[in-house]
């Protein structure tokens, strides 16, 4: 199964060969969800960045041992404990993983060293091959059924609740001529819906406590949780 | 009356109001913006002071209010919510007050990117409209955001802006509706070049009734080069600036005193249409300007009140 929601990017190569310089033994992991489907951090990438850091330390006479291999997901530990005798055999693992991933395998394996060779960008979607935009900044209380669908906390540059701002101009945003005004594809979507109506209410303040602004979040299930004692 | 303020009393008299704008230096050196501000004092009814515009670090629009209060000159504070939570500006309302400011303008803020800090992180907590009414709350249910009251009674006279340049062009009229209910009782409108745009949407305000709720005071900008007209043309995002108008300067031998000429028949127009009840001048790094213009415009001498 492969789903894509996580959407990286490679780090420039100067500083993963910059990161990765006090070490020898290396092992590029990849992962094989989002990041192999946004074409970033899966085996095939794996693969060509550890031939990348081979060149590199033979153009400056350095010794190295690079691996590139891909586990299903770093993001869990069964796929992890998979690899996990392989990988205590490495100076570092560089993780092409996104920030979870690499987060992930540090906690479940402290003895590691785990550096990330990805930027993680945002939860989103490819529009077109090798175009990736970004939908949800996972902001803990959706308010999707206001906008019918279109987010503003997300695909405004100012997350505004109440309208498109004075910067909205050809239903593009004032930051750029390429980012459509949210606030405008809205206004279009609910002037098609006939619910403009929406618009004429005041959204209060929002509560951003449920978001990261609340402090890292944990969600605990007791349905669903193996030792609730059921 | 609400706050009392100058303008509040200019508005409600019914005369036409004229309000200046103050951008702060990069310093805290104002000893510019005070010439600038001494020699409008007689000119315009109250002082617009621009929070950190465009996103540019300048010395804040409180204190400069602090400074202009001083001088015995009343001053519009401008608040964005680019740069603080609810928390800092439900203060600073507080302390902007306590200073004895009187009138306060609330607006997005251009976003961070076109500043001097492009990578500032943009707060965003609240938006325009939430800020409007939060003050309006504070002022008329003596309620903080969160639903604490406060420990004494406020008095303020809001404003808002509006911008009938900006699209989609027919929910222009719906937001100014929602801004006077979330309490602005007086609007200052973008830069107006396209006057016939201006005219629609004033078409669409009359119709609804809104201008009586609310007094708008429209934007007006000399233009003091070509260069100047064409950058507003292409960079400034919800301006609109027509050709004829570039045409004009083109044209004209002194483009100074054609841009001058420009912005004097503008606010001559714009006293012509019904429900606009002042101009709002903003002379950007132009200052100096201003008492010539609303004398030539036949706005001077300012009522006292």
């Amino acid at each position: 199964m492969s789903q894509n929601m996580i959407i990286a990017e490679r780090k420039p190569l100067e500083e993963i060969f910059e990161m990765l310089a006090p070490y020898r033994r290396i092992a590029v992991l990849g992962c094989g969800t989002c990041v192999t489907v946004c074409m970033a951090g899966g085996q095939k990438e794996a693969e060509e960045l550890a031939a990348a850091i081979s060149i590199h330390r033979k153009k400056n006479k350095e010794d190295v041992a690079v691996e590139a291999f891909t586990i299903e997901r770093q993001c869990e530990y069964e796929f992890i404990d998979q690899v996990a005798e392989r990988l205590k055999s490495f100076d570092a693992i560089l993780s092409l993983a996104c920030g979870v991933g690499v987060q992930t395998l540090v906690e479940h394996m402290p003895e590691l060293v785990v550096l990330p060779g990805l930027n993680t960008k945002f939860m989103g979607y490819p529009t077109e091959q090798g175009v990736w935009v970004e939908r949800c900044l996972g902001c803990g209380n959706c308010v999707l059924h206001l906008t019918q669908g279109i987010c503003p906390i997300t695909r405004c540059a100012k997350s505004l609740l109440n309208g498109p701002c004075g910067g909205s101009a050809e239903g593009k945003c004032e930051i750029s001529k390429d980012t459509d005004c949210a606030w405008h594809l809205i206004h279009d979507r609910l002037s098609g819906l006939n619910r403009l109506d929406v618009l004429k209410e005041i959204q209060p303040p929002k509560d951003w406590s449920s978001s990261h602004h609340g402090g890292p979040r944990t969600i605990v299930r007791e349905d669903v949780r193996l030792d609730s004692g059921k | 009356m609400i706050a009392g303020s100058n303008l509040e009393k200019v508005i409600s008299s019914g005369q036409f109001a004229v309000t200046g704008e103050l951008g702060p230096p990069k310093s805290a050196d104002l000893t510019q913006l005070k010439e600038h501000a001494e020699a409008m004092r007689n000119h315009v009814d109250a002082f617009n002071i621009t929070d950190n515009q465009t996103a540019i670090v300048r010395t804040s629009s409180i204190g400069v209010a602090g400074v202009l209060l001083q001088m015995g000159l009343e001053p519009v504070v401008q608040m964005t919510v680019r740069d603080r939570n609810r928390i800092a500006l439900q203060g600073d309302l507080l302390g902007a007050v306590a200073l004895g400011v009187k009138n306060v303008l609330c607006l997005s803020g251009d976003h961070q990117k076109f500043g001097n800090e492009p990578g500032a992180k943009g707060v965003y907590d609240i938006d325009s409209m939430q800020l409007l009414k939060a003050f309006k709350d504070m002022r008329d249910e003596g309620k903080f955001i969160g639903g604490e009251e406060l420990e004494a009674p406020l008095s303020v006279y809001l404003g808002a802006v509006a911008n009938p340049f900006a699209d989609p062009f027919e929910y222009r009229v719906d937001r100014l509706e929602k801004k006077i209910a979330a309490g602005a009782s007086f609007i200052q409108t973008q830069c107006i070049f396209d006057l016939e745009r201006f005219k629609r949407w004033m078409e669409l305000v009359r119709e609804r009734g809104l201008h009586k709720k609310v007094a708008i005071l429209g934007g007006v900008t000399p233009i003091k080069s070509l260069g100047a007209a064409r950058y507003m043309k292409n960079n400034v995002s919800g301006i609109i600036i027509p050709d004829e108008l570039i045409d004009r300067l083109k044209g004209a031998e002194d483009k100074k005193a054609e841009g001058l000429k420009i912005a004097i028949e503008t606010i001559q127009q714009l006293k012509e249409i019904e429900g606009v009840a002042g101009v709002h001048i903003m002379a950007i790094a132009w200052e100096e300007v201003v008492p010539e213009i609303v004398e030539r415009a036949g706005l001077y001498p300012r009522p006292k009140l």
